[in-house]
Parts: structure tokens; C-alpha cells; sequence
């Protein structure tokens, strides 16, 4: 079994609020990231999987193929989006990283066909990043 | 679901690698010029992972202000700006980076239950880093 991860970046805002708490509750639990009118991140995206290497291409998965699939699934959808608004997996959820990760996954998993998803790493800054392996 | 969450923080403190134990001979075959009886410094980075289901409401794994807040008040005003050698938790122990990995696992799982602990990991420098999962070294990858 070979891993391979492959990088991304995109940059999208979002905050973070919860109409089912009290205002005072939100601005409690979210901080500043409760600003309704939102703020952004660079985000950098590492999307690792596995598989046993091809013994004609000495691939585990295509390259050209991963990238293709992770501009068409996330990047196209997310890149330069106010992610609340306009990716849909978070009309009635919170955009946080962890649910940010999860939707990746989701959007990646029933996409490749050799390789299987391994790991979604999802930094929000250089000093937060969150793991999703599709664990339950 | 449950997801891994990984923050990380910096601190800046010195240290000399010495064990009592060990004659100046083998101290300084040991250590080499980290036995230096001054001391000398890094810039560590300090990386806390936490894993648990992603709460419905909050969309988090845990809150960043209790984390950052209990690094703050356990970990970094311990050692950070601070002679490793000189604190309670190396007394007995060299302050190397195994041994502070080991040292701040265990305050975190002492002091911040209300997340499961994965792994506690620092770098020394850009070119070495250490990592501690607890005894029973549960990490996933």
C-alpha cells in the first residue's frame, strides 16, 4: 500500500452562527467569527490517498485525473465563495473546519475509482488544521 | 463523525542536556554540545491533536478559546521564556525533547478532559520532531 497526497489552495469566507442559540450565546461560543458579514481564510487543502501501485504506470492514482476531479468537486465549488452562502452542504451547517473537512470528503469519496480517500486534511491558517478519515 | 483537530503554538526556551547519572565523560560523549553547562535555547512548536464527534450545533470538535486558553494558562506560561532545567517537571528528568513531549501529554491529559488526547508533537528545530500519543501509541496513520 502506497500513499500520496496531493495540495491545494483556495480562499473563501464564512461565519460561524447558529440560529437555534440566542445571539448572546453565539457571540459566546463563536467570538468574533460570528461577524454576520464574514471573513476569510486561505485555506490549504491536502487530500491524501492509497492504493496498491499500477505495475504498468507505477501510479497509485493518476495525477492528472486527481487534480481534475479535486478542481471540479471543491475548488471550482469553494474557491473564492462565501462558503455559508453558496456551498450548499452548509445552508444548515456550520462552516467550521472540521464540517469543511467532512464535506470534502463526501464531495471526494464516491469519485475516485483506484485509489481509495485516505485522509482530508484541511488547514484554516498555518496554526489549525483538522483530519477527517471518513471515520463515523 | 469524528474528525481531528490540530493546533499549534510556539514558545521559546532554553536547556542544557545533562544526567546526573552519567560521569562528565559520558555526559559530553552523550550530549555532545548540548552538555554546554550555560545552556542554550530553540523555538519550539508545539502541536495538540484532539479527536472526538463533531458537535451538531457548535460544528466543532472542541473549542478553540478553551484549548488555546488551557495551553496558555498550563503550557506555555510554564516554559515558555523559561530554563527547562529549572522546572519542577525536569527535575528529575532531562529536559530533551522526548521528555517534554511526554511532560506536556501528560498535563494536557491531566488537565483538559473534556476532549479525547491524540498526540502531543514538537519540533525542536525545523529539522527534528518528536510526537507522543500516550502508552497505549494509538495513532491512526
Amino acid at each position: 500500500m502506497v500513499y500520496l497526497t496531493r495540495k491545494a489552495e483556495f480562499a473563501a469566507s464564512h461565519y460561524y452562527h447558529n440560529p437555534d442559540f440566542t445571539p448572546e450565546e453565539n457571540q459566546r461560543i463563536f467570538g468574533k467569527c460570528n461577524n454576520p458579514n464574514g471573513h476569510g481564510h486561505n485555506y490549504t487543502l491536502e487530500v491524501t490517498v492509497k492504493g496498491e501501485v499500477d505495475p504498468r504506470s507505477g501510479f497509485v492514482v493518476d495525477l492528472k485525473q486527481l487534480k481534475e476531479i479535486l478542481n471540479r468537486e471543491v475548488l471550482d465549488a469553494m474557491d473564492h465563495r462565501f462558503l455559508n452562502k453558496e456551498v450548499p452542504e452548509f445552508s444548515a451547517r456550520i462552516p467550521t473546519t472540521e464540517n469543511l473537512a467532512i464535506a470534502i470528503w463526501q464531495r471526494l469519496v464516491s469519485k475516485l475509482n483506484k485509489a481509495q480517500l485516505h485522509r482530508v486534511r484541511v488547514y484554516e491558517t498555518p496554526d489549525l488544521f483538522v483530519d477527517f478519515y471518513g471515520e463515523a | 463523525m469524528k474528525a481531528h483537530l490540530t493546533r499549534r503554538y510556539m514558545f521559546s526556551a532554553s536547556h542544557r542536556l545533562h544526567s546526573d547519572a552519567m560521569s562528565e565523560a559520558e555526559n559530553a560523549a552523550t550530549y555532545g554540545k548540548c552538555n554546554n553547562p550555560y545552556g542554550h535555547g530553540h523555538n519550539y512548536a508545539l502541536e495538540v491533536t484532539v479527536s472526538g464527534p463533531v458537535d451538531e450545533g457548535t460544528g466543532m470538535v472542541c473549542n478553540l478559546v478553551d484549548l488555546d486558553g488551557f495551553v496558555q494558562r498550563e503550557i506555555l506560561q510554564r516554559f515558555d521564556r523559561e530554563n527547562l532545567n529549572t522546572r519542577a517537571e525536569f527535575l528529575r528528568t532531562v529536559p530533551t525533547t522526548e521528555n517534554l513531549c511526554t511532560a506536556i501529554y501528560d498535563i494536557l491529559q491531566r488537565g483538559f478532559t473534556h476532549v479525547h488526547l491524540d498526540k502531543v508533537r514538537i519540533e525542536e528545530t525545523m529539522m527534528n520532531s518528536f510526537e507522543y500519543a500516550g502508552q497505549g501509541d494509538c495513532a491512526i496513520e
